[in-house]
C-alpha cells in the first residue's frame, strides 16, 4: 500500500487516485472497488453513481479548477485532493486557502502531484494536512520539510494570527 | 533602521540552514538540478554566463555600516573583491563559488542579512525612496510600511510560486523617486482629509519586454488594510495570471486582459473574506515599526544659514567641491543637515560597481558623518542620509580619496546600466562598455552645463537598466549575432512617468556614443536659458533629434515602432 504523510506522520493510504488520460471518455472509466479519488469532471458527470457506491469517494481538483465547483458537496466529501502539476505551479496553495477560509471545509486536504519536501511547510500553512510525496522521493526524509521553520510572519490557516498580533500579545503580557 | 528581534533572527537562521541543506542534498544527488533551481533562485543564486551569481537583499535599500563592512569582507573572501549595486537596491556578487554560497548566506545571517526572495517567481525585495525619512517633500517616512511589507512577503506560504516575479515599491514623497508606476504593485503613501494615512494603489506596471505603466487600483486604501488588500491582489494574480508563457505571466498582462475594473472587482471579492480580520494592522504596530526608524540624535546646527553661506564660499573657491555640492548634496527635513550621494558612477568603472576598499571607506564615512547608516539608491549609488552641513567639506575630501565623490548625481554620466553581455547570460549585447563610451564623450564641464539628463542602458529587452524611463534609453539588440543598439527618446521616471519612443533603426556599438552626443547637441543648440534636455525635447518634439541622429549614416527613419505599439501587438 502506498504511504502518505497525514497529520505529520507516515501512514498507509487506502485511496486509489484515478487519473484518466485526457482523451479517455469519462463515461467509460472503470471504477475500482477501493475508496477512490476522482477528477472533478468524473465527479460532475457520474455523481449519482458515485454516491450510490458503498465505498468512499472523493474528488481531486486540478490546479485550474475552482473549489466553488464542489461547494455544495463539501459536507459529503471526506477529503479533497489538490494537484500540483509542477511544484512551481503555486495555484494549489490558493485553492487550499479558499477551501478552508471561504468554504469552511474541515475535511482532509491532500496535496498530490509534484509534492516535494521543500514545499510541505508552505502547503501545511495554507491548509493542507496530507501529503502524497512524489513517489521517487524518500517520504521519511520528506517529513523534515514540515519543520523547516519554527514561526511565520503571516496569518494563514495553521496560525490565524499574524506575527505582529502575537508579538503585541507577548509584549502586552510581559508589561 | 529596523533591528531584528529574536524571531526575525531565528527565521533568517532557519532559512540559511534550509538552503544549506538543499544545496547539500543537491550535491549528494538527492535533489536534481531542475528541482533545485527554483529553490536556489529564491535564495538569490543564479547561474550566469561565467558561473554563479548571488543577489543579496538590501531591504528597501537600508544598510548599516556594520553590514557594509561585512559585505566588503565577504567579497574579499568569497568573490573578487567587489560587488554590484542594482536598480532594485540589492547587491550582486558576480564570482562566488557554487558550493560556497551556503557559507556566504550563513555569514550574512550574522549581520541580519540574507538573499531571501531576491529572485524567483515570488514577492521580491520591496523598494523605496533613497531619501526616505529625511526628504523634505514626503508625507511621512515610508520605511515602516516597507518593513511591514518585508515581513508579510517573507516566506508568504501562498505566494512562493506565483506565475512570475512580483515587485512592490513604496513612495511617500511629492517627487516619486521609487518609480511606483513601473512596479507590479506601486504604493503611494497619502493622507485623506481626516488626516488618516493610506495608500493610493497602482497595479500592473513594469518595464521588461512589455513596458506598461501601472493603473490606479484603489484611490485610498486606509493603511490598516494594507496586508489584507495585498493578499487579495496576490490571490487573484496567483489564480489567474498566465502560466503557459513566461513572457505573458506578469500581473500587468492579467490586468490588461481583464481590464482594471474587472481586476478590481475580483480583488474586492477576495478582500471581503479577510477585510477587518486579524490581518488588519493596528496603530500600535505602525508605531512599533516607526520606532525603529525614529530620527537619530540630530545636533543643533546653530546657524544653518551661515553654514550654507560658508559652503557657498568654499564652493566658489574650489570648483570641484562646488560641483559636488550642487549635485551630490540634497535637501533634508532638518535644518543644518543634508543627504549626500556617494556616486558609484566614475567613468571607467561599471555603473553600480564598488570594490571592497570603497565599501570599507563608505562604512567608515557612515560612522563618522551619518549615524552609521547608508542607503542604496535605485540609480545604483550610495547615500548618507544625515550629514551635518559643517562636515560636508571633510566628508567630500575623504570620499574623493576613495573615488566616491564623482560630482554627477542626476547628470548624464550618472547612468543606470545593467551588467549586460559581460556577465548576464540573457543579454543580447554588452552594456557596460557602451555606458563607458558615452561617459567618455562628456567632460564634467559639459555635463554640469547640461544639468539633469538621464541616459540608461539595458543589454536586452528585460530592461534591467530602466532604459524605457530615461531621456535617452539604450537597448542592446541582437542582429544576426551582432550587437546593435536601439535608442529611445523622451522617457521619464517619477510621477509623470512616460515610456520613451524608439527613434528608428538601431545602431552599431561604435555609433552609440556619437548618436548620444548628436542628440545632446540638438538640445545644446536650441535650449532656452535654464531648459533641461527633457524640456527642450518636449518643446521641439522628437523630429529634429531623430533627424540629427541619422544624419550622414546612410539610413532612414523607417520601421519606427513605439514600445507601446509593440506591447499591444506582440
Ligand atoms: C545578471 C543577472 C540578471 C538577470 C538574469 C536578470 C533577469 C531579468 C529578467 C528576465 C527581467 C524581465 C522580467 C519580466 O519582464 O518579466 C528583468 C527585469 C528587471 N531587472 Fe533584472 N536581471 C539581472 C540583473 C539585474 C540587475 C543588475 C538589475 C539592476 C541594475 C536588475 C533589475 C531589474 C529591473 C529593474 C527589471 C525591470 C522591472 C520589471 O521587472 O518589470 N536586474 N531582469
Ligand atoms: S537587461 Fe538583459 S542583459 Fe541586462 S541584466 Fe537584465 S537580463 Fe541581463
Amino acid at each position: 500500500m502506498p504511504q502518505i504523510i497525514r497529520k505529520d506522520r507516515i501512514e498507509e493510504d487506502g485511496w486509489t487516485l484515478l487519473r484518466p488520460a485526457a482523451d479517455v471518455e469519462i463515461a467509460t472509466v472503470e471504477l475500482p472497488a477501493t475508496p477512490i479519488l476522482v477528477p472533478l469532471a468524473l465527479w460532475q458527470a457520474r455523481r449519482e453513481e458515485l454516491l450510490a457506491r458503498a465505498t468512499p469517494v472523493s474528488v481531486w481538483l486540478a490546479a485550474n479548477e475552482n473549489p466553488s465547483a464542489i461547494a455544495d458537496d463539501l459536507a459529503r466529501l471526506p477529503l479533497i485532493a489538490v494537484d500540483f502539476p509542477k511544484f512551481t505551479d503555486g495555484r494549489g496553495y490558493s485553492i487550499a486557502r479558499s477551501l478552508r477560509d471561504r468554504h469552511g471545509y474541515r475535511g482532509e486536504i491532500r496535496a498530490i502531484g509534484d509534492v516535494q519536501r521543500d514545499q510541505l511547510h508552505y502547503m501545511r500553512r495554507c491548509g493542507f494536512d496530507a501529503f502524497a510525496v512524489r513517489a521517487d522521493h524518500d517520504i521519511e526524509r520528506a517529513l523534515a520539510g514540515l519543520k523547516s521553520f519554527s514561526d511565520s510572519y503571516q496569518a494563514a490557516v495553521d496560525e490565524p494570527l499574524p506575527l505582529f498580533r502575537r508579538r503585541a500579545q507577548a509584549s502586552g503580557a510581559a508589561a | 533602521m529596523y533591528r531584528y528581534d529574536a524571531t526575525d533572527q531565528r527565521l533568517v537562521d532557519e532559512r540559511a540552514a534550509q538552503f544549506g541543506d538543499q544545496m547539500a542534498r543537491h550535491l549528494a544527488g538527492e535533489l536534481s538540478a531542475d528541482d533545485l533551481r527554483p529553490l536556489r533562485l529564491q535564495n538569490g543564486l543564479y547561474i550566469q554566463r561565467h558561473g554563479p551569481m548571488l543577489r543579496i537583499a538590501i531591504p528597501y535599500g537600508a544598510l548599516s555600516a556594520t553590514q557594509l563592512r561585512k559585505l566588503a569582507d565577504l567579497t574579499r573572501r568569497y568573490d573578487r573583491g567587489y560587488g554590484h549595486f542594482t536598480t532594485r537596491q540589492n547587491l550582486q556578487l558576480n564570482w562566488p563559488k557554487f558550493e560556497e554560497t551556503p557559507a556566504i548566506i550563513g555569514e550574512l545571517a550574522s549581520v541580519q542579512m540574507h538573499a531571501i526572495q531576491t529572485s524567483g517567481n515570488c514577492v521580491r525585495n520591496v523598494t523605496t525612496d533613497q531619501f526616505a525619512g529625511v526628504a523634505p517633500d514626503e508625507v511621512a517616512d515610508p520605511r515602516p510600511y516597507c518593513e511591514l511589507i518585508r515581513q508579510w512577503s517573507t516566506f508568504h506560504p501562498e505566494f512562493a510560486f506565483l506565475p512570475r516575479k512580483f515587485k512592490i515599491a513604496v513612495n511617500a514623497a511629492q517627487e516619486d523617486r521609487a518609480l511606483v508606476l513601473a512596479h507590479d504593485v506601486g504604493l503611494e503613501l497619502v493622507r485623506d482629509d481626516a488626516g488618516e494615512f493610506g495608500f493610493r494603489v497602482f497595479v500592473g506596471g513594469g518595464l521588461g519586454r512589455t513596458p506598461i505603466l501601472g493603473k490606479e487600483l484603489c484611490a485610498f486604501l486606509p493603511r490598516r488594510h494594507l496586508l489584507s488588500y495585498l493578499d487579495a491582489v496576490l490571490r487573484v494574480y496567483n489564480g489567474h495570471g498566465r502560466r503557459d508563457n513566461a513572457y505573458k505571466a506578469r500581473i500587468k498582462i492579467l490586468v490588461q486582459a481583464l481590464g482594471v475594473e474587472e481586476f478590481r472587482r475580483q480583488v474586492e471579492e477576495e478582500w471581503a473574506i479577510y477585510r477587518d480580520g486579524p490581518l488588519t494592522v493596528p496603530d500600535e504596530e505602525f508605531d512599533r515599526l516607526a520606532a525603529h526608524f525614529a530620527p537619530p540624535a540630530y545636533q543643533q546646527v546653530a546657524d544653518a544659514a551661515g553654514e550654507r553661506g560658508e559652503l557657498d564660499r568654499l564652493a566658489a573657491e574650489d570648483r570641484e567641491f562646488g560641483r559636488w555640492l550642487a549635485r551630490c548634496v540634497h535637501g533634508h527635513k532638518v535644518p543644518g543637515y543634508a543627504a549626500v550621494t556617494l556616486s558609484l558612477k566614475k567613468t571607467g568603472v561599471a555603473p553600480g560597481d564598488i570594490n571592497a576598499e570603497q565599501m570599507d571607506v563608505a562604512a567608515g564615512l557612515a560612522e563618522r558623518f551619518s549615524f552609521g547608516e547608508l542607503r542604496v539608491s535605485h540609480e545604483q549609488n550610495l547615500v548618507l542620509a544625515d550629514v551635518r552641513l559643517p562636515e560636508l567639506p571633510e566628508l567630500w575630501r575623504s570620499a574623493r580619496e576613495a573615488e566616491l565623490a564623482t560630482a554627477n548625481t542626476g547628470l548624464l554620466t550618472d547612468m543606470i546600466c545593467c551588467p549586460g553581455g559581460d556577465l548576464c547570460s540573457l543579454a543580447n549585447a554588452r552594456s557596460v562598455p557602451i555606458a563607458e563610451a558615452v561617459q567618455r564623450r562628456f567632460t564634467a564641464e559639459r555635463e554640469h552645463k547640461l544639468g539633469d539628463l538621464s541616459v540608461n542602458v539595458s543589454g536586452c529587452m528585460n530592461s534591467c537598466g530602466h532604459h524605457h524611463v530615461a531621456s535617452i534609453g539604450i537597448l542592446g539588440v541582437d542582429k544576426r549575432g551582432e550587437e546593435w543598439y536601439q535608442i529611445t527618446l523622451g522617457g521619464l521616471p517619477g510621477r509623470e512617468a512616460k515610456l520613451g519612443d524608439v527613434i528608428g533603426p538601431s545602431f552599431r556599438a561604435e555609433e552609440v556614443a556619437d548618436v548620444v552626443e548628436q542628440l545632446v547637441a540638438v538640445h545644446e543648440e536650441n535650449a532656452q536659458p535654464g531648459e533641461r534636455f527633457a524640456d527642450t525635447l518636449a518643446r521641439l518634439g522628437s523630429t529634429p533629434f531623430r533627424e540629427r541622429a541619422y544624419a550622414g549614416r546612410g539610413r532612414h527613419l523607417a520601421q519606427e515602432r513605439k514600445p507601446a505599439d509593440a506591447a499591444n501587438n506582440p
